[in-house]
C-alpha cells in the first residue's frame, strides 16, 4: 500500500508539471481561440534562455557566480525576452492571420514550434544543461518517519509553486482591468472589440503571461530532468490532459494534469509489467480517447451546440 | 493561346465526365508522365532516383492519403507516419509468411490493413471534432508505434523491431537497381493518384467534402455521416499505408517502428499545407518542396556562408527556415502551392492578351 501511495503521489506531482504547461495552453485558446501547440517551444525556448544567462551573465556583469542577484537579473531578462516573443508572435504571426480559419492558425503555431526551437538552440546551442534552482531534491524526513512515504520535497516545491501561480492566475483575471479584459475577448472578440478593448494588446499580454508560465514550467522541469531538447516533448503530454480537462477551463488543466500524471504512473507500475513496458508513451492519449467518447467537450470544456 | 480550350465541345456524357476535361490538360499531363516514366530513368544519375525522386513519389502518395482525411473530409490527423508504419509492416508480413505472395498484392494487403487500423482510429471522429480529434490521432501515433516495438511477431522477432525489406520480384524481374524501383515506384503513385483524382469528384468525394464544410448541414441533407467519415479514414489510411509499405521495400530497404514517429506525420502535414489543402496536384508540389529543401540548404548555406558555419548551425538553420516558411506560406497563401498552379494557368489562359 505504502508503494502505492509512493506511486500515487509521484504520479500526482508530475502530473503538476503536465498542468503547469497544459495551462499556457488554455490561456492563450481562451483569449485567442489559437491552439498554440508552440507552447511546448516556448518553455524550451525560456528553460534555455535563463540558463544561458545564468552562463553568461557573470562574466558581462562581474556579478557572484550563482548568487541570488544574478538568478533574478537572469529571470527578468528571460521574462523580458517571452515578452518579445509575445509581441513578434502577434506582429508577424497573428496580425496577419486575423480572420483565418482555426486550422489554419494551429499550422502556423507548429510552424512557429520549429522557428522558436531553431532560433533557442541557434542562440544558446544544443548541449544539454544542468539547471540548480538551490532547492534539495531529497525525501522529506517527515513523511519518512511518519508514513513511510517517499516524497522529494523539491516535487513538493514544484506543486506549491504551481499552485501560487494558479491562484494569482485567477486573482488576476478576476479582480484586475486587464484580467477583465481577457475574461472578455475570451467571451466574443467581436463584441469585446466593440466596446473599445484593443485586441492586440491584449493578444500580447496573452502570449506573454503564457511565457510566463511558459519560463515557470521551463525552469521547474529543467531543474528536474536538464534542460534539453526533450524538454518539447512535454508539450505533447500537456494535450491529453488538455482534452481531459477541457481546452478553455483553466481548473480543467489542472484537474487534468493531476489525473494524466496519476493514471499514467499507476499504469505503467501495475499494467506495464504484462504488455512489455514503455506504456507511459501513449496511455494518456488512450485514457484521453475512452474519456472523450463519454463527454466530448472534456471534463470542464463548454458545451458545444451545432447550429447549421 | 496555347492554353485555350474554346472550341473544344462536350457532345456526350463521357466527354463531360473525363479527369481532364481540357485538351491541353490532357496533352501536359501525359507529356508529364512520359517524362518521368521515360526521359528520367534514363538520364537521372543514381543520387537523383535513389535520395529525391523515390522519396517525393512515395512522400507525395502520402499526402495525397493525407490530404483525402484532412483537405478533402475535414478531419485533421496526426497520425499519418503510424498509418504508413502499418502499411510498411503489413506488406512485409504477408511476404514473410505467404509463400509467393507477389508483391503488388501484397503492398494492396499492406495498404488494407492500415486501413483497417485508420477505421478503428477513425470511430471517435463520430463523437469529436477538430482539435479534440488532432489529438486524438496521436493517440493512433504513439499507439501503433510502440505496438509494432512491443509485439515481436510484427517484425519477426528481430532486436527492436527492425525489418529487413525481401526483394522484389515480379513475374520473374527482379527489381534491385534504383532505375526499376523508381519505376515501380512512379506506377503505383500514378496510379493511385488518378484513381485518388477520380474519387474526389464521385459521390464519396463530395460526400466527404460537404462533411468537411459543415458536417450538421450534411447530415440533414442526408449524408451519412459515418460511412462518409470512416470512409474517408479508411481510403486516408489506405493510401498511406501503400506509401508506407512503397517507404519500406523501394526506398529505405530496412525500417523500424521508430523511423515512423510524429516528425514524419508532421512532415506529411506540412507536405499538404505548403502544397496546398484539398488538392492531388497540391500534395505532388508539396512533397518535393518538403523534400527538396532541407538538400537545397545543406548544399546552398555552406556554398554562400563557406566554413564561417558549423553543422549545427546549418541544422539550427533548417528548423528556422522550416518553420519560418510554414507561416510565411500561411500568410500569403493559404491555399498552398496548389493555388499558385491555379492562378498560373488562369493568367496562361489569356496570355498573350491582357484580358
Amino acid at each position: 500500500m505504502q508503494f502505492f501511495f509512493e506511486v500515487l503521489i509521484g504520479g500526482l506531482l508530475s502530473g503538476v508539471l503536465y498542468a503547469l504547461v497544459a495551462l499556457g495552453f488554455v490561456l492563450i485558446y481562451k483569449a485567442s481561440g489559437v491552439f498554440n501547440f508552440a507552447q511546448g517551444a516556448m518553455v524550451f525556448f525560456a528553460a534555455l534562455t535563463f540558463v544561458g544567462f545564468l552562463e553568461v551573465l557573470p562574466g558581462w556583469t562581474g556579478m557572484e557566480d550563482g548568487g541570488r542577484a544574478v538568478f533574478w537579473l537572469a529571470f527578468l531578462l528571460t521574462l523580458a525576452a517571452m515578452v518579445l516573443l509575445a509581441i513578434a508572435t502577434e506582429k508577424f504571426v497573428l496580425r496577419p492571420l486575423v480572420n483565418q480559419p482555426p486550422i489554419t492558425l494551429f499550422m502556423a503555431t507548429i510552424g512557429l514550434t520549429f522557428l522558436v526551437e531553431g532560433i533557442a538552440q541557434g542562440i544558446w546551442g544544443a548541449n544539454v544543461r544542468g539547471l540548480n534552482l538551490g532547492i534539495a531534491d531529497v525525501p522529506i524526513e517527515y513523511m519518512m518517519d511518519n508514513f513511510n512515504i517517499l516524497i522529494s520535497s523539491f516535487d513538493v516545491f514544484a506543486a506549491a509553486v504551481a499552485a501560487v501561480l494558479v491562484a494569482a492566475l485567477a486573482l488576476f483575471f478576476q479582480y484586475t482591468r486587464i484580467g477583465r479584459a481577457l475574461r472578455a475577448v475570451a467571451d466574443d472578440h467581436q463584441a469585446a472589440l466593440s466596446i473599445g478593448i484593443p485586441l492586440r494588446h491584449i493578444w500580447v499580454i496573452v502570449w506573454a503571461v503564457a511565457g510566463f508560465v511558459a519560463l515557470v514550467a521551463g525552469m521547474i522541469w529543467g531543474a528536474r530532468n536538464g534542460v534539453q531538447f526533450a524538454l518539447t516533448f512535454t508539450a505533447l503530454k500537456a494535450l491529453p490532459v488538455l482534452i481531459l480537462g477541457g481546452f478553455t477551463s483553466v481548473p480543467g488543466a489542472i484537474v487534468g494534469g493531476l489525473i494524466i500524471g496519476a493514471s499514467e504512473k499507476l499504469a505503467e507500475v501495475y499494467v506495464g509489467p504484462f504488455v512489455g513496458g514503455g506504456i507511459e508513451s501513449w496511455f494518456p492519449y488512450i485514457l484521453a480517447l475512452g474519456f472523450l467518447l463519454v463527454r466530448p467537450e472534456g471534463l470542464f470544456g463548454e458545451k458545444h451546440i451545432d447550429r447549421v | 493561346m496555347l492554353y485555350r480550350e474554346a472550341g473544344q465541345f462536350k457532345a456526350s456524357y463521357e466527354e463531360d465526365q473525363q479527369i481532364f476535361p481540357i485538351l491541353q490538360d490532357r496533352i501536359g499531363v501525359m507529356l508529364l508522365i512520359g517524362f518521368f516514366a521515360i526521359a528520367v530513368p534514363l538520364f537521372a544519375d543514381q543520387y537523383w532516383l535513389k535520395a529525391i525522386l523515390i522519396p517525393v513519389l512515395i512522400f507525395s502518395l502520402a499526402a495525397i492519403g493525407l490530404n483525402i482525411l484532412t483537405g478533402y473530409a475535414g478531419q485533421l490527423s496526426l497520425g499519418s507516419a503510424a498509418f504508413m508504419a502499418v502499411g510498411a509492416f503489413g506488406a512485409y508480413n504477408f511476404m514473410l509468411r505467404i509463400d509467393g505472395m507477389p508483391f503488388l498484392v501484397a503492398i494492396l494487403l499492406g495498404g488494407l490493413c492500415a486501413a483497417l487500423v485508420g477505421v478503428m482510429f477513425g470511430l471517435p471522429s463520430l463523437r469529436i471534432k477538430g482539435f479534440y480529434l488532432a489529438v486524438a490521432t496521436l493517440a493512433a501515433q504513439f499507439f501503433i508505434v510502440w505496438a509494432l516495438v512491443k509485439i515481436e511477431w510484427f517484425s519477426n522477432y528481430s532486436s527492436s523491431g527492425v525489418i529487413t525489406a525481401q526483394e522484389i520480384e515480379i513475374l520473374g524481374f527482379a527489381f534491385d537497381g534504383p532505375q526499376s524501383k523508381y519505376l515501380l515506384t512512379l506506377f503505383v503513385v500514378v496510379v493511385m493518384a488518378l484513381l485518388a483524382k477520380n474519387m474526389v469528384r464521385s459521390t464519396t468525394g463530395r460526400s466527404w467534402m460537404a462533411v468537411r464544410d459543415m458536417d450538421v448541414a450534411a447530415e440533414v441533407i442526408g449524408i451519412r455521416l459515418m460511412r462518409t467519415k470512416l470512409t474517408a479514414f479508411a481510403v486516408s489510411s489506405f493510401y498511406c499505408g501503400v506509401a508506407g509499405a512503397l517507404y519500406a521495400y523501394t526506398y529505405i530497404g530496412t525500417v523500424e517502428p521508430e523511423g515512423f514517429n510524429l516528425d514524419l506525420s508532421f512532415k506529411i502535414l506540412f507536405m499538404i499545407i505548403i502544397g496546398g489543402v484539398g488538392s492531388i496536384m497540391g500534395s505532388f508540389l508539396g512533397a518535393a518542396f518538403i523534400v527538396l529543401l532541407p538538400i537545397a540548404l545543406d548544399v546552398f548555406v555552406p556554398m554562400f556562408l563557406g566554413d564561417l558555419v558549423s553543422s549545427s548551425f546549418v541544422s539550427n538553420l533548417q528548423l528556422i527556415v522550416f518553420g519560418g516558411l510554414i507561416v510565411f506560406f500561411l500568410i500569403v497563401e493559404p491555399h498552398g502551392l496548389a493555388r499558385l498552379w491555379q492562378i498560373g494557368k488562369e493568367k496562361l489562359r489569356l496570355w498573350p492578351f491582357p484580358h
